[in-house]
């Protein structure tokens, strides 16, 4: 059924047509309407059988999904920002144990400075952890992501994160096609835990593993994400069978068949990169993009595929490697070793930072005319950055950098938009 | 595509006036997109709420800067911020406001608009005689429908019906229809807009 919905609702209920038998959560902006709306679906018993546990930090949430899934629950939790970072330790167990469990990433900035809204930070912080990620372009994606991630986790059992962007998707009011229970149920098959803890039937789980098998264990888990590279092609397949719309894989290109120029991102600035690629091929300039929904596991060869024809690659990242620059970028340049591409990285909407149309319009054309430098922050202000770097050259105690910087950007709270 | 940008502050429904906008577009079968201005999650702070309506899907993300029409909840707003910013030679603007759009000081500002597009409205009246409460949101989505023709009375009556609690229904939808009638009549007298 098609409805007007906001984005984290939306998920809130696509998640419990996946009949989860453990919910376990900590709100954190800007997550919490997705685990409020689950907690209410239980609490009505709409959502049943399901147990809502209330925990008491996003480390004891991971912690809590650990157990339920060992014990042969289906878990789900959700967070974003220093809540994943908090759950960190939990996040790499929960993947060396190879536990299925579902975690929707409301992607928000890392502090310092805290910062509550927007970018990609988080998940790229966890993206060595061994769960798999999947990015959202649009809420429909979001929800369709979520019923498409039990299975794939379960069928491979590894964990899996559906990375939506935090408000800018998770607060978003847009339409939605809702599928009905039927339909999960007959794409989505009961949970089978491939190990569990049964007192009928004991095991341990969590072995110290010494230098004589850990690299193996380890290799296991690359070897299954290897095995992610066909599974996710062959579900999104199947879901478009079943639910007769397009949604995930690994790759999408946007009219960069012929293109000269493409643009990679994740997530839903590639919404308003294709209205700006639209707009440029009217204009006759050959453009395209490149969104990749599959960024753990990495898929080199459908990269390689969707841009050796190009001359110019601009990697668009909602995050930043301080002291390197591009996140995406370097798995990006490994998809493209040997060849002879023009690439540049664009570090944008870090913080929250708007990533308007006629910025990318111009990006692009500078990108298109071999105007860009290897490393581009969009619509950055260097004149703050130098007021700030000239105080530190004047004075040994020049204060601490955001408060000095929020002092000459004035009263930002005052701005209209 | 018709951009909306609405104004006002926190715990005045900005965020669940855009909302409604995009449920009231959506079920007259257009394609709607209603997202807040993040962060300001705090009563009688500065808020920012964005609804786009297109006939097909929308994929622009940005907030909106080049608005269409602006709806402004709190006329105190008008002297902290810049919440003219952007509007189109074309747009629509209605204020809530008991007082005139001169009253408001705003006579050179309106010369460079289409004075029929440009309204003032007691919404916080209306709604308090409904409703017992100033909570203006509803109200003046209805009076937005009569100003611009953009979306219909009743597409605002469902919204309303959809989005807000069972309780407060009944008198939003109450002043709802006296907004509308309120702007219509004043379209009929353009002295009084």
């Amino acid at each position: 059924m098609r409805r007007q919905l906001e984005g984290s609702r939306a998920v809130a209920e696509a998640v419990a047509l996946c009949r989860p038998e453990v919910i376990c959560a900590y709100p954190i902006s800007p997550q919490t309407h997705i685990v409020e709306g689950l907690s209410q679906l239980v609490k009505t018993g709409e959502l049943t059988p399901c147990e809502f546990v209330n925990v008491e930090s996003e480390f004891a949430a991971m912690s809590v999904a650990i157990g339920a899934s060992a014990a042969g629950a289906r878990a789900y939790t959700a967070t974003a920002s220093q809540g994943l970072l908090y759950m960190a330790e939990a996040v790499y167990n929960a993947a060396g144990l190879g536990l299925p469990i579902v975690m929707t990433i409301a992607n928000r900035a890392i502090g310092a400075p805290i910062n509550i809204w927007n970018d990609h930070s988080d998940s790229m912080s966890q993206r060595d952890s061994g769960w798999i990620q999947l990015f959202a372009e649009n809420n429909q994606e979001a929800l369709d992501l979520h019923i498409q991630a039990f299975r794939l986790a379960e069928e491979l059992s590894t964990p899996v994160m559906v990375c939506m962007d935090g408000f800018i998707l998770t607060h978003a009011y847009e339409e939605v096609e809702m599928p009905t229970q039927e339909q999960v149920d007959a794409f989505l098959p009961p949970f089978v835990p491939r190990q569990v803890l049964d007192p009928d039937d004991p095991v341990s789980i969590g072995a110290m593993v010494g230098p004589e098998a850990f690299m193996e264990v380890k290799m296991l888990q690359h070897y299954k994400q290897t095995v992610a590279l066909d599974l996710i092609p062959d579900i999104a397949a199947d879901f478009e069978r079943a639910f007769g719309r397009s949604s995930g894989g690994l790759v999408r290109p946007y009219r960069a068949e012929d293109a000269e120029t493409i643009v990679v991102a994740l997530g839903s600035v590639l919404g308003t990169i294709e209205e700006t690629i639209d707009e440029l091929r009217e204009d006759g300039m050959k453009i395209g993009a490149l969104g990749i929904s599959s960024f753990r596991p990495f898929p080199l060869e459908a990269v390689r595929a969707a841009l050796e024809h190009a001359d110019r690659v601009v990697v668009l990242e909602k995050a930043l490697a301080v002291g390197i620059g591009g996140i995406v970028t370097a798995d990006v340049r490994m998809a493209l070793s040997g060849l002879k591409l023009h690439g540049s990285t664009v570090i944008a909407g870090l913080g929250g930072r708007a990533i308007t149309q006629a910025s990318l319009r111009t990006l692009f054309l500078d990108a298109h005319s071999g105007r860009l430098e290897a490393l581009t922050f969009l619509d950055a202000d260097w004149e703050l950055v130098e007021r700030e770097l000239g105080r530190m050259r004047e004075l040994k105690r020049s204060g601490p950098h955001a408060e000095n910087i929020l002092r000459d950007v004035g009263a930002v709270a005052h701005k209209a938009v | 595509m018709f951009q909306v940008r609405i104004h006002g502050r926190g715990g005045q429904g900005v965020v669940t006036a855009a909302e409604m906008l995009s449920l009231a577009a959506f079920d007259e079968g257009r394609h709607a997109q209603a997202f807040p201005s993040f962060g300001s999650e705090r009563n009688g702070a500065p808020v920012v709420s964005f609804c786009r309506i297109d006939d097909r899907p929308i994929r622009l993300r940005e907030p909106v800067s080049a608005p269409d029409a602006l709806i402004i909840q709190d006329p105190t707003l008008l002297h902290q911020v810049d919440v003219f910013a952007g509007l189109v030679p074309e747009g629509y603007m209605l204020i809530n406001t008991p007082r005139t759009l001169a009253e408001l000081g705003l006579d050179e500002f309106v010369k460079d608009f289409r004075a029929e597009r440009l309204m003032t409205l007691p919404a916080g009246d209306l709604a308090r005689e409904h409703t017992g409460r100033p909570l203006a949101n509803a109200t003046l989505l209805a009076g937005f429908a009569a100003l611009s023709g953009l979306i219909s009375l009743d597409s605002v009556v469902l919204a309303i019906e959809q989005k807000l609690a069972a309780r407060f229904v009944a008198g939003n939808v109450a002043a709802a229809r006296d907004a509308y009638a309120w702007v219509r009549r004043a379209q009929e007298t353009p002295a009084h807009a």
